[in-house]
């Protein structure tokens, strides 16, 4: 961390040895303190510059990518960095009809819906009695579901493929939606259960000596206290669900029935012949702007959501 | 809370059992057991062959191949993205101006912000993250390589299409998707470390360096050591197996230089009709997944600070 130039708008004068040499020159009182407060500086520019360059990494391939969304085919070819030369809104309409974006879309839609409700119902359901009851085999089961987090999928979509097929259920939306829930199931098991173990006991207790059934307990006192960790483990859910690939490249192969993913790796392949680059960009850009929009505007909770589980 | 219980937990523990049970343990145990058998999965026939399958999978350089990259995967994916995000993340939290009279270290202006930025990779699928990088490396009329000649470079790599390279280019898509991800949480877990601890080090004379490795690092190691797990896992599992499978020629290719155990096992198992084959290696994968996840957690294992 050499200090050739100073900071603009500094008059301090920096010490020559950065951070990790200022060691040396801490003995007499007042150069000590200067190294202290010039080492501060120079951290100060150097982080701003790190965060900066990264901050532009992450976000020039996707504004390129709005960009060229709006360019027509020759110039995306041809100059990748130019300016599109007015803005070809036909790209996304294209996109949406032709390329069949929108109907993914709505594909997508129906499946993330039915496989979000039914994995919260479900996951909800198997943890607040694995949280709260004792009884024999308690343990067993929850290691069960816990263990499946750190099993390769691959390994069991193979045999998974030819079990789907047999009970008629390949390439059908609702097939696609149970195993959607299965494979989430771990997950969201293993936060509701550390989950309701944090919730206090007494509510459910007087709810029960108040004639309430266990079921009903539940669905009226525990589910509503719990919303926090539902919704936590809800957007995480979500956008596994949404951002599939691997669980619908097998299991979901027939044309009309394509989720997004799916669908943009296919428009790719045609793409390629047809070579309509712009109405991919422009697919791309439709099936990005949605989530992006809507972490920005939910961005406290994403967050929470997503990094909860690692956090525990 | 006697009354009805075991009707209760049965009734509420039955549906997701049976589904769990259905469509992930009994594939799970199927596939260790067709890996002993010669099932091509195109027909219901099938017999029992020993460990003729294990004896092949250590024959077949493919395997070796792909074995080594996704052991490549599982050990540099993660060193790199959580060393950056450690970085990053640092720099967010503690890199800031110590302003007269504030706390002793204060977060850079702004962090929020690059927070949110640095996070927007992760809310995106991985295929319309490899799709774009696919572009991005397109050797003719891709952006990096206009950039190098627009900086004055002539060198025009091939990226995705020169096997030296290609494994790469496709790693570092799996790290620019996931360091925020990173950064995030290690922030969180800045956040929660007590203020005082950063002046009693900085009072004493230490560095900012000297603070992240002596105070930082080892207040965060339980984060640290589970995101190293979960992405771990991700770059064993799903993550490398869109990335490869989208991006690269063949895929797996050039020339098998790309090639991970997960696309490997989807290769033989659904392109090539050898589903007792691909279970084989599916196994192998289940092996290498374990055996990651034990030795980082053996590696990692440290007494733990309360504070």
């Amino acid at each position: 961390m050499k200090t050739d130039t100073p900071p603009p708008g500094d008059d301090a004068v920096l010490p020559g040895p950065g951070a990790l040499t200022s060691r040396a020159s801490e003995r007499p009182e007042r150069p000590a303190r200067r190294t202290k407060e010039g080492e501060g500086k120079v951290l100060n520019v150097f982080s701003h510059g790190v965060l900066v360059l990264w901050a532009i990494m992450v976000t020039l391939p996707l504004l390129w990518a709005v960009m060229t969304a709006f360019k027509d085919n020759r110039s995306i070819l041809s100059s990748p960095w130019s300016l599109p030369d007015s803005l070809h809104f036909d790209n996304f309409t294209r996109a949406w009809t032709e390329a069949q974006i929108g109907d993914y879309f709505f594909n997508t839609v129906v499946v993330v819906g039915g496989s979000l409700i039914g994995t919260l119902v479900l996951g909800s359901m198997a943890a607040y009695v694995l949280a709260r009851f004792e009884f024999p085999g308690n343990r067993l089961v929850y290691f069960l579901f816990v263990g499946g987090m750190s099993f390769p999928v691959m390994l069991a979509l193979v045999p998974l493929f030819y079990v789907v097929n047999n009970i008629g259920l390949l390439n059908t939306t609702h097939g696609l939606i149970l195993v959607y829930i299965a494979y989430s199931l771990p997950f969201t098991v293993f936060f509701l259960t550390s989950f309701f173990r944090t919730l206090p006991t007494s509510i459910a207790e007087a709810a029960f000596v108040d004639g309430a059934s266990h079921t009903r307990t539940f669905f009226q006192v525990m589910l509503p206290m719990a919303k926090p960790g539902l919704i936590s483990v809800g957007i995480f859910n979500f956008l596994g669900q949404w951002n599939q690939y691997m669980l619908p490249t097998v299991l979901n192969t027939e044309e009309d029935q394509r989720v997004l993913t799916q669908g943009l790796v296919q428009m790719t392949a045609v793409a390629g012949y047809k070579s309509d680059w712009s109405a991919l960009f422009a697919g791309l850009v439709l099936a990005m702007l949605p989530v992006l929009g809507a972490y920005i505007v939910f961005q406290r909770q994403v967050v929470q959501g997503l990094t909860a589980g690692a956090l525990k | 809370m006697q009354h009805g219980k075991y009707r209760f937990i049965v009734g509420f523990l039955t549906v997701p059992l049976a589904l769990y049970a259905i469509f992930v343990v009994w594939p799970f145990i199927q596939s260790i057991f067709y890996s002993f058998t010669n099932w091509s999965g195109l027909s219901p026939e099938f017999s029992m062959v020993g460990i003729d399958n294990y004896t092949r999978l250590v024959e077949d350089d493919v395997f070796w191949k792909s074995l080594w990259h996704s052991v490549l995967f599982a050990l540099l994916v993660p060193l790199v993205t959580i060393g950056l995000a450690l970085f990053l993340a640092f720099m967010v939290n503690v890199g800031g101006r110590k302003r007269r009279g504030g706390p002793a270290v204060t977060g850079v202006r702004g962090s929020s912000f690059y927070k949110i930025v640095y996070f927007f990779p992760q809310v995106l699928s991985i295929v319309i993250v490899a799709l774009l990088f696919q572009f991005i490396y397109n050797p003719r009329s891709g952006v990096l390589n206009a950039l190098l000649s627009g900086i004055g470079l002539d060198a025009q790599p091939e990226w995705l299409g020169d096997p030296d390279l290609a494994l790469w280019c496709v790693m570092a898509v799996v790290v620019w998707a996931t360091v925020g991800f990173f950064v995030v949480l290690f922030s969180a877990g800045m956040a929660s470390i007590p203020a005082e601890l950063y002046e009693a080090a900085l009072l004493d004379g230490a560095s900012r360096v000297t603070t992240f490795f002596k105070v930082t690092l080892p207040l965060l190691w339980d984060t640290v050591q589970s995101g190293w797990v979960y992405i771990g896992i991700l770059a064993l599992g799903a993550e490398s197996f869109a990335v490869v499978q989208i991006m690269t020629v063949g895929p797996g290719g050039p020339d098998y230089s790309t090639t991970v155990m997960v696309l490997y096992v989807y290769q033989k198992a659904f392109r090539d009709g050898q589903a007792a084959y691909a279970t084989t290696i599916g196994v192998a994968l289940l092996v290498v997944t374990l055996a990651f996840a034990a030795l980082v957690m053996r590696l990692g294992r440290r007494e733990r600070l309360e504070y």
